[in-house]
């Protein structure tokens, strides 16, 4: 295919370079621009004292010290990773479960299709919409504290906006609704994607399913299950829609329901670009790092 | 012989009744999906008095009433539909012609630099926009663009993970020797790709189209940013404009339609067209 024919290809191909403009120039103007000038804003001085602009005056490292000090950050990361890991551990021993159940051929499962549209349903749904719903329904006179009431599980309507755990509770849960279906439908294709003669071979040599789902599918599917769980970091290092509608931005009570991206999104609007630059190259820094782990295991997978 | 038969036999019944509870359980994941769903749209056709009286999810009949009062109403919420609409159609549009458009260079010309090129985009796509947003709204006030829907839809050209979508499907969906075809036949490279690439892409392309206008749809961080007249707003922003008013003013069968609004549609399109979503997942992103 090659040689008799790359005389007349090679003039088509600068075409290859044209067709690659309208992405190139958008990604300049819209994500690099942007993405430099974040970092350069992180080494200024640059912030609103009431109506009167400070700065910009180059201040080097001191926004990323300012940053570390007092313990805030560490707090609002605190709680990112807490609401993350109450979302994400029953979220993939869902998804590990149903998918099982959904892989499996000799279970014979009525309905696949249908349970597979409702799980995935909720990871559509606008989040701040959810959010807003939730709000809704588990308020003081809402309809959850109702229904309890009326069913005489409590006496008293519960406060779930102005207790720690509740709200991360809910927080946590609003996450797991929206994503459990997707990570099912991902685990679902790395197990189907298992040979059968190996689950035959097995089968044949007396392996139980439980030894099967130990020994056979969950370390086949380690690669899957690393970019799940990477992904899902980092998705959840970025969570901002559900906690900002909950509660309302302020990330109470006490601040204990704040993410990384609420913090960030508080500097953006009081216009404290400097904090904000400092803020943001941190979360860039962490991402990249989180990303490069993805990378190496799809690469190793891919090489294969 | 007959030992063996009965063993099999109770093998039969414990997988049935294994089966069943399943089932049963996979009922009770189900309800734990829709119960939230079901509950609002019951609630969006209660008035507020009878919201204030109890649970129930036996639907009322205020729905149009409730939609009547929440158009008449101070929210946008006519307004903030049509922008949203606005926004995530062209958005799904332009995303899904230049993805296309940039996976056919890479797939169907040979040129310096490509792999890299390739490399390069993956190595973009983890980039999430939260960190560039200060350098996007410092660009965006510069250009005098706020309140502007430009800076909402043009960067969904550059979608790294649409570009890997339509990537993977090409390299097995549009054979090189179809275009090389075309152009014996003297059809231009931007005719052949419109005429002949695209529609044989169609598939990917209806796919790509619907996550990218419901992304578009769901999308808050960014329009909260630099959409700041009630008229230019879209729905997230108008949602969390209610959430921040005093809302135990408002008549709640409205705030209720109004979630309605932000989620029934999506919610709707979704069951039309469900078996390409759930399928699509993963099809573009693990292959196996």
């Amino acid at each position: 295919m090659k040689t008799g024919k790359t005389n007349v290809v090679s003039k088509y191909n600068r075409w290859g370079y044209i067709f690659l403009i309208p992405f190139f120039v958008v990604f300049l103007i819209f994500q690099l621009i942007p993405l430099v000038n974040t970092i350069y804003n992180s080494f200024f001085e640059n912030y609103m004292s009431g109506l009167r602009r400070v700065g910009p005056n180059f201040v080097g490292f001191q926004n990323y010290s300012a940053l570390f000090k007092g313990g805030d950050l560490l707090q609002y990361f605190g709680n990112t990773m807490i609401m993350w890991i109450m979302g994400f551990v029953p979220q993939i021993l869902l998804a590990l479960l149903l998918g099982a159940w959904f892989a499996n051929p000799s279970l014979r499962l009525k309905g696949q299709r249908f349970f597979k549209t409702v799980i995935y349903l909720p990871n559509l749904i606008m989040a701040s919409a959810f959010a807003m719903l939730f709000f809704t329904l588990f308020a003081d006179g809402g309809p959850i504290n109702n229904m309890l009431i009326q069913a005489g599980m409590i006496a008293q309507p519960i406060k779930f906006m102005s207790n720690v755990w509740t709200v991360r509770s809910l927080v946590a849960f609003m996450n797991f609704l929206i994503w459990f279906g997707n990570t099912t439908i991902l685990l679902l294709a790395g197990m189907l994607g298992i040979p059968a003669d190996l689950y035959e071979a097995a089968e044949v040599d007396g392996a139980s399913p439980t030894t099967i789902f130990f020994k056979i599918t969950l370390p086949l599917l380690k690669p899957i299950f690393i970019y799940v769980i990477i992904t899902s970091l980092i998705g959840g290092l970025q969570m901002f829609d559900v906690p900002q509608i909950l509660t309302n931005g302020s990330g109470d009570p006490m601040r204990s329901s704040m993410t990384l991206i609420m913090y960030l999104n508080k500097h953006l609007y009081s216009k404290n670009y400097g904090m904000a630059g400092a803020l943001s190259v941190l979360l860039l820094i962490i991402t990249g790092i989180l990303s490069l782990i993805v990378f190496k295991f799809t690469a190793k997978k891919e090489a294969k | 012989m007959g030992e063996h038969s009965l063993n099999k036999k109770q093998g039969i019944t414990s997988l049935r009744i294994k089966r069943i509870l399943i089932t049963i359980v996979l009922i009770l994941i189900s309800i734990m999906c829709l119960f939230w769903f079901v509950l609002l749209f019951v609630n969006t056709t209660r008035s507020n008095g009878e919201l204030g009286r109890g649970f129930t999810l036996i639907p009322s009949t205020h729905l149009i009433t409730n939609i009547k009062n929440l158009y008449e109403g101070t929210i946008p919420i006519l307004n903030g539909m049509l922008n949203s609409f606005l926004v995530a159609g062209l958005s799904a549009l332009l995303c899904v012609y230049f993805s296309t458009m940039t996976a056919y260079a890479v797939q169907m010309y040979t040129f310096k630099g490509k792999k890299a090129i390739i490399t390069f985009i993956l190595a973009i796509m983890m980039i999430p926009t939260q960190v560039t947003a200060l350098g996007f709204i410092n660009l965006v006030s510069a250009l005098g663009l706020e309140n502007n829907f430009i800076p909402l839809i043009i960067p969904s050209i550059a979608a790294p993970v649409t570009f890997f979508y339509m990537k993977q499907y090409m390299a097995s969906n549009l054979p090189p020797s179809l275009i090389e075809a075309a152009r014996i036949d003297g059809a231009g490279e931007l005719k052949t790709f419109n005429l002949i690439a695209l529609p044989l892409m169609k598939p990917a392309i209806a796919v790509q189209a619907i996550f990218t206008f419901v992304a578009s749809w769901n999308n808050y961080f960014v329009p909260s940013l630099i959409l700041h007249d009630d008229t230019k707003k879209t729905l997230p922003v108008l949602i969390a404009q209610l959430r921040s008013a005093d809302w135990l003013k408002f008549d709640m069968g409205q705030v209720y339609a109004m979630i309605s609004f932000s989620i029934f549609p999506v919610i709707i399109v979704y069951l039309i067209l469900s078996k390409n979503i759930v399928g699509g997942t993963t099809a573009g992103g693990v292959k196996e």
